[in-house]
């Protein structure tokens, strides 16, 4: 049995990106359908660490960020319920001066896109957070930025898009797209079939597969975060903790348990099944003892990983397509997507409807790799 | 010579214990992981040193040491890993914790899962007052301590272990309140008729109802509601019958619905679940002879069916002799052929326990709004149902993922099953529909401070 359905904007991809997008446009009374291929949220957009940061990211990033956070300061308006945002602030720690010397440039320059961080040498830091092991060289300190819930944020995205009129289809992959005269006609799983005037591919770890779809080739990997949570300790770290270099990052949430997050987990794009590894698990839990020795006193009670897409730059794609005029695509965030969803929706939809955004996407383009035809390597 | 292939057993109850001597008869050197540090599961735990206990109904204090001295003679043939609790699968790997508390993985070619079950409950109001403990929990501390969990108990739920649990309490001398029972007489008539085809079970049924009626025990059935009362500890439990609503005096109150399968490590090896109609619990798929759906990987006892002790020691023994036939080893189709024979003897005593003792759906799907059901997270029945409304959801992991039920410390153990009733009834879907909670490793807790036992050369 065939279901056939017309919108002006199709969204595939059911995670942070895509509902965030298809609320956005559905409150500026555009019809939208969103597929999804499991459940919205299922993977690295509910199942990620939850840092709300803008500290630390490739400046490029920065305008985008910065949006965000003004939006994640009013989400429980903007979606009519409570994803759990805290500014709490965002901690970086350096093991050694040259990294403490890198916290401090990143600082100088982010002020310009107004990002405040108060470096720390390793005195005042142990003076404000007695419980940091000692050995760490210094830290910078980002109050604005936070942490909140990934499990709670996509479903009630979906909800208020719903609420605004769009419509959220899951369990529909897609399985093929083809270019046509008014626009894109879809085939997704059970049988339905969508025409739209515009695809958004907010596909995630799936993106470069939806682009080769219609010719575009565009690169991503696939990774899995490998993350872990804890039983409730006494609450005691208050902000969402990082390294300045590659390694562990972990925050306590109010009610006690400590979740954290580090290394890889093995991920299938194929099959959409993606596992954590205990030794990686292990690794995390040995360096976070190392940075907070209370932690020794844990006891892990769950580890997880979600699917998600890496671009080489570890840069998100996001713009209109090079090759396939009514195409756009957001996805690619290589790890670190959550926070800035709720901005790339609105941005997605002012490109989609405006042709153009109020925030700068230089140095996301999708043309950055080069025009890519598929075959024509 | 090719080096012998690894064979994995994972529990040393009926079922692991009878597969490891099997497989080492036949020349394999099994590895047995359990978590206790004497075999026998929790059906032969035995009494700590020194505690003396009268004869109970049901118990041989005999059989566990003669396991033990089953094993022992088998000693230099497996390898035995007591105290070992295996908390991940990840392909054909497996992570355990050791005596010492490092942690350790070991590759296998052949998995037998043989995990056992644990006691099923259904949240009824007051359930997490101090006090309320399971069928299972006071027939442990019983046997194993010598201690009675209250001066006066209560005994509620359904099921032989309700009866057997509240027996053995009697003959050791404890003061019982009542054995409140959720299923009917009619139900009871099904029990004998089924049970005529084994004989030993059918005596120790009819012997524990003597036991109780000597003892005076009042006994209700058809038992549609129930609570607990009291304010920091249980004084009591309500019970509804019929038209009538009697409250029993009581300091503590024994609850158990029947058995919940182990799966979480099955799951872990990807093996397929599926829901099973009369429990509507989810169980391996499994052929006759104990093979899951993933090549290399066994599941025999409680965990994959419940059949009870004396069948899980058949199914392991099957099992054994499967692990045996897939690796072109000696196998003996004759014993093959009487267990399955035996086998599907035990699975209709099985079915007609089942059929005795019905799981109460209904009470589980009429759980009051207030009442807890994920006492690791303390969220509502009501918080389940209104996210189901709110979110149009119809999944239980999601329904996990929205509400925190199934979060804590038992990692849904004991409100999964209830949570998957309450979504199916909430959102018009079928158990199948709104599926199982996923097991996620580690499927025992992991202390943060665990050190590798090859730290040395670990490469993370």
């Amino acid at each position: 049995m065939t279901t056939r359905l017309e919108a002006e904007v199709c969204v595939v991809g059911g995670g942070l990106v895509g509902c965030a997008t298809a609320l956005h446009l559905a409150m500026r009374r555009v019809p939208c359908i969103v597929l999804e291929r499991g459940l919205c949220g299922g993977q690295a957009s509910g199942v990620n660490y939850g840092g709300v940061r803008r500290q630390g990211r490739t400046l490029a990033e920065l305008p985008l960020a910065d949006r965000a956070r003004r939006l994640w300061g009013r989400l429980a308006r903007l979606v009519d319920g409570d994803c759990e945002f805290r500014a709490t602030g965002h901690l970086r720690l350096a093991r050694d001066a040259a990294e403490l010397a890198g916290l401090e440039r990143w600082a100088a320059e982010a002020r310009s896109f107004g990002v405040a961080c108060e470096i720390l040498g390793p005195d005042r830091l142990a003076e404000r957070w007695p419980w940091l092991g000692p050995g760490l060289a210094g830290g910078s300190f980002c109050a604005d930025d936070g942490q909140a819930n990934p499990r709670l944020a996509t479903p009630l995205f979906a909800r208020a898009a719903r609420r605004h009129g769009a419509r959220i289809i899951e369990q529909r992959a897609v399985l093929a797209v083809e270019r046509i005269p008014s626009g894109f006609h879809l085939q997704a799983a059970g049988g339905l079939e969508v025409r739209a005037r515009i695809l958004v591919n907010a596909a995630g770890a799936w993106g470069p597969g939806l682009a080769a779809l219609l010719g575009e080739r565009l690169p991503g990997e696939v990774i899995a975060p490998n993350m872990l949570v804890s039983e409730p300790l006494p609450y005691r770290i208050e902000p969402n903790l990082g390294m300045a270099g590659p390694g562990v990052y972990l925050r306590q949430i109010p009610s006690g348990s400590v979740i954290f997050g580090g290394g890889r987990g093995t991920a299938d794009p194929e099959t959409g099944r993606c596992r954590p590894l205990l030794a990686t698990s292990l690794a995390t839990l040995e360096e976070a003892c190392r940075i907070v020795p209370d932690l020794a006193r844990a006891t892990i009670i769950r580890t997880w990983a979600g699917i998600e897409g890496r671009t080489p730059d570890d840069l998100p794609v996001i713009g209109a397509s090079a090759t396939v005029p009514g195409l756009f695509h957001a996805f690619g965030f290589s790890g670190h997507g959550f926070m800035l969803a709720p901005a790339v929706g609105a941005v997605l939809a002012e490109l989609v409807l405006d042709g153009h955004s109020s925030t700068s996407l230089a140095g996301l383009a999708p043309s950055r790799f080069g025009v890519g035809r598929a075959g024509s390597t | 010579m090719s080096p012998l292939p690894t064979v994995v057993i994972v529990g040393a109850g009926p079922a692991g214990i009878a597969a490891a001597r099997r497989l080492a008869e036949a020349g394999l050197r099994p590895m047995l992981l359990d978590r206790e540090p004497a075999v026998g599961g929790q059906i032969l735990r035995q009494q700590a040193p020194g505690i003396e206990l009268p004869p109970l109904p049901g118990f041989d204090p005999a059989a566990g040491p003669r396991m033990r001295s089953d094993l022992e003679a088998l000693r230099d043939r497996i390898d035995w890993y007591p105290s070992t609790t295996v908390i991940a699968i990840e392909g054909n790997r497996l992570w355990a914790i050791g005596p010492s508390g490092e942690i350790d993985s070991t590759g296998w070619d052949r998995l037998l899962v043989c995990t056992g079950a644990h006691d099923r409950l259904v949240p009824v109001p007051g359930w997490t007052l101090p006090g309320v403990v399971t069928l299972g929990a006071a027939q442990i501390a019983l046997k194993t301590q010598g201690c009675a969990v209250g001066r006066r108990i209560a005994f509620v739920g359904t099921g032989p272990l309700l009866y057997l649990s509240a027996a053995q309490h009697v003959a050791a001398g404890c003061d019982v309140a009542v054995v409140a029972d959720t299923s009917g007489v009619g139900d009871a008539a099904a029990a004998v008729a089924g049970l005529l085809g084994d004989r030993a079970r059918l005596a120790l049924g009819l012997r524990c109802l003597r036991i109780l009626a000597r003892a005076g025990v009042r006994r209700v059935r058809r038992v549609t509601a129930l609570a607990v009362e009291g304010d920091d500890r249980v004084t009591g439990l309500v019970i509804h019958a019929g038209r009538r609503r009697t409250t029993f005096p009581c300091d503590a109150v024994a609850i158990g619905f029947g058995l919940v399968p182990q799966t979480q490590l099955l799951d872990l090896a990807g093996v397929e679940l599926a829901p099973e109609s009369r429990s509507g619990l989810w169980l391996p798929v499994l052929d006759a002879a104990g093979r899951t759906s993933m090549p290399g990987v066994y599941a025999a006892g409680d965990g994959a069916t419940l059949a009870g002790a004396e069948a899980a020691g058949l199914m392991g023994e099957r099992a054994a002799l499967a692990v045996l036939e897939d690796l072109h080893l000696a196998s003996d189709r004759d014993r093959a052929a009487w267990l399955d024979r035996e086998l599907a003897r035990h699975a209709g005593l099985a079915r007609a326990l089942a059929r005795a003792f019905p799981f109460p759906t209904r009470l589980e799907e009429s759980i009051d709004d207030a009442t807890v059901i994920c006492r690791c997270e303390g969220v509502t029945a009501g918080a389940v149902r209104s996210a189901v409304g709110e979110f149009d959801a119809g999944e239980v992991n999601r329904l996990k993922a929205l509400t925190r039920c199934g979060m804590g410390r038992c990692q849904g153990r004991i409100c999964g099953p209830v949570l998957a009733r309450l979504v199916a009834r909430a959102s018009g879907r079928s158990l199948a529909e709104v599926g199982r909670l996923r097991a996620q490793a580690p499927v025992e807790p992991l202390p943060a401070r665990t050190r590798r036992a090859d730290a040395a050369d670990a490469t993370p």
